[in-house]
């Protein structure tokens, strides 16, 4: 089973109706203020099932705010996240992950303690078990079928040589690649990606690329929130801009390029 | 359940029943082979490894572990002075009550984390043994301590001055003397009490064996290593913090219920916040997160303890009896600080010598010196094999 396949694996039940893309995510009116700050004013986004979204925008502009937003890491002052139905503002970050949205964080979180099988064993048991399962005479060694797959997923976004080693031996790089390997594994509906290229060399910048256009292929949804612009390019099929806390732009990477304000407010002339 | 453990999970359980039914033979050398030693090595050994499955996997410091032990021991006595002699009840109860109260104290406490935790934990355990010795006196009796009574010979006297022991009366069983806890009729002092800690501490461990290596295991450590991490995993971290809070307590609840079978009196004293402190010693010295390391911290402790604080300047002066006076009296002034009543100052010191030198405990030292022995064996080796070549030359 390819990468690609095992995002997929489990959203086709959903009805991905093919030249119809729906709604996955709503952000309705979202605001948020931090003593006065306004982190986000008046947000409303739309993402469609299989597309990638890129979130771009200065710095401070709001992008990772909204993002915590989404995951339930930080409740809005007003209005909702609603994704697949369900209502996201105000669940546990483990509810929100149990409907079928993933996170990856912009400094890796991995469980540096564990090694990488593990380390991927452990969503995929959560997964599988649900948020909590007591059950202490279960081997975690025994747990024969979530192993392949795990194996299978890590050898995909290229640790298979790593497999055993303590995730705290891995370059950030590769912690970045083993935090995508635990999303993977849980077949997400909808990815969130917080600058998964930040602190990369360019190689493993495009290898990331290669990786995710390999996910985007076979339809996953994923918001993507990066700084590098050949990232957002490369891999975006809508961009939203943030700047102040505000939504000033929105569209296809074509209509962004050419979008006065965002050449104003972000990009530079000489960029675009 | 049996699946759970490996064949070198099942080799080092055998190896661990092997060293522990053998105390009484090999503990000789050092003179520690009478059965009250022996008895604490078992009980503490059960304490600390029911500590190290909230300490050592989630990484959650509790300095109130002491409540529960103080709390399975009055549960015992009641057990004995309510029900019958037999000690299964007693076990029961203690363990019984020792999770209920752990439940009540997790669910608060584990709300925050941290510090905050510990101090929370520190502060309940505390109040226990306020309450021990103020409101809950009718229960716990006070500074006298709850104690195994004759059973009453009416109605009208007072559960402090005689028991009821509802079973052993419906059974008939004659009672000569002092009460003796009892496992069917096979007294519970001496090396059987011993042999029957022992029992249970391989028990323990093999429990403990397998939640480290079952899937919960594998969550309580994700927890220690990165709770946030496997919140957006989609686990809920508090029941697991929860259920490895009240495993934990049972196993203290269980180990206080040992030392009310091995002599059945329960006092306040055992709740106090130094015997919290001395199972966290006892899991750091030996090697916190290992499963192993906090039995032989338990055993490390009880050993220095019984020994050192035994010690005095006679034994000092015939230890220094080869110096000249003056040089030996100033060695025994000096060594009386860290013997008898001291012996907490040598406890102290060999913490921070761990602590500093070895903050995996003794268990790392056990592996430092494997792979300096293993080294050394293989770099002797390398030099052999390349020297070989060039003798056979020569």
């Amino acid at each position: 089973m390819s990468v690609a396949e095992m995002a997929t694996h489990g959203t086709d039940e959903r009805g991905f109706r093919s030249g119809v893309p729906n709604k996955v995510l709503h952000v309705d009116d979202v605001h948020k203020s931090f003593a006065g700050l306004h982190a986000l004013s008046d947000v409303d986004l739309d993402v469609r099932q299989g597309e990638t979204h890129a979130i771009i925008g200065p710095n401070g502009a709001g992008k990772s705010t909204l993002l915590n937003v989404c995951v339930g890491r930080i409740k809005p002052d007003r209005g909702a996240v609603i994704f697949d139905g369900n209502t996201l503002t105000g669940k546990a970050p483990h509810e929100i992950n149990q409907l079928g949205v993933a996170r990856v964080f912009q400094t890796p979180e991995v469980f540096l303690d564990l090694s990488v099988l593990q380390n991927v064993m452990v969503p995929a048991l959560s997964k599988r078990d649900g948020y909590f399962n007591l059950n202490p005479f279960t081997a975690f060694a025994g747990e024969t079928a979530i192993r392949d797959e795990a194996e299978e997923v890590i050898a995909n976004v290229g640790l298979k040589y790593h497999i055993h080693s303590p995730a705290s031996s891995l370059s950030r790089g590769d912690k970045r690649r083993l935090e995508l390997a635990m999303c993977l594994i849980q077949h997400p509906k909808l990815l969130l990606l917080d600058e998964p290229t930040a602190g990369m060399a360019r190689h493993d910048t495009n290898a990331t690329i290669d990786l995710l256009k390999e996910i985007k292929e076979n339809g996953m949804t994923k918001i993507i929130i990066e700084h590098d612009m050949h990232v957002v390019f490369s891999l975006a099929d809508r961009i939203t801009v943030l700047a102040g806390g505000r939504i000033i732009a929105q569209g296809s990477p074509e209509e962004i390029k050419n979008n006065p304000k965002v050449k104003e407010a972000y990009l530079g002339e000489e960029q675009v | 359940m049996l699946r759970t453990l490996s064949r070198s999970d099942w080799l080092l359980l055998i190896v661990f029943a092997a060293v522990v039914l053998t105390l009484p033979w090999t503990m000789q050398p050092i003179g520690a082979a009478y059965p009250d030693l022996l008895q604490k090595f078992a009980i503490y050994g059960l304490f600390a490894i029911g500590f190290n499955i909230l300490f050592g996997l989630t990484g959650y410091l509790s300095f109130g572990h002491a409540a529960f032990l103080g709390v399975g021991s009055y549960a015992a006595v009641w057990s004995f002075k309510l029900l019958t002699m037999n000690v299964l009840p007693a076990l029961a109860l203690s363990v019984a009550v020792a999770g209920v109260f752990a439940f009540l104290i997790g669910y608060v406490s584990l709300r925050r984390s941290g510090i905050y935790f510990s101090i929370l934990t520190l502060a309940f355990a505390q109040m226990s043994y306020n309450l021990a010795y103020s409101v809950f006196t009718p229960i716990t009796n006070g500074e006298t301590g709850l104690q195994v009574r004759a059973i009453r010979a009416s109605a009208e006297t007072p559960l402090r001055d005689g028991d009821v022991r509802i079973i052993d009366q419906a059974l008939g069983v004659q009672e000569v003397g002092i009460p003796i806890s009892n496992l069917f009729g096979m007294k519970m002092s001496g090396y059987p009490g011993f042999y029957f800690c022992a029992v249970l501490l391989i028990i323990g461990f093999f429990i403990a064996l397998s939640i480290s290596r079952s899937n919960f295991g594998m969550m309580l450590k994700a927890i220690k290593s990165n709770q946030n991490r496997l919140k957006y995993t989609g686990v809920h971290t508090r029941p697991y913090l929860i259920a490895a809070f009240v495993i934990s307590g049972m196993y203290a609840g269980l180990a206080g219920s040992l030392l009310s079978i091995t002599d059945p009196i329960a006092g306040a004293e055992r709740m106090q916040w130094t015997a919290s402190g001395e199972v966290v010693l006892m899991t750091i010295l030996g090697g916190a997160g290992t499963l192993i390391g906090p039995v032989l911290g338990a055993g490390l402790i009880k050993y220095a303890e019984q020994k050192v604080s035994s010690w005095n300047e006679g034994i000092l002066h015939d230890a220094f009896s080869l110096l000249p006076g003056p040089v030996q009296d100033f060695f025994v002034e000096f060594a009386t600080l860290f013997v008898g009543e001291g012996w907490h100052l040598t406890l102290g010191l060999m913490f921070m010598i761990i602590v500093i030198f070895l903050p995996g405990g003794l268990m790392e030292g056990f592996r430092r010196l494997r792979r300096a022995l293993t080294s050394g064996r293989s770099s002797a080796s390398r030099t052999m094999s390349s020297t070989s070549p060039v003798q056979e030359r020569g």
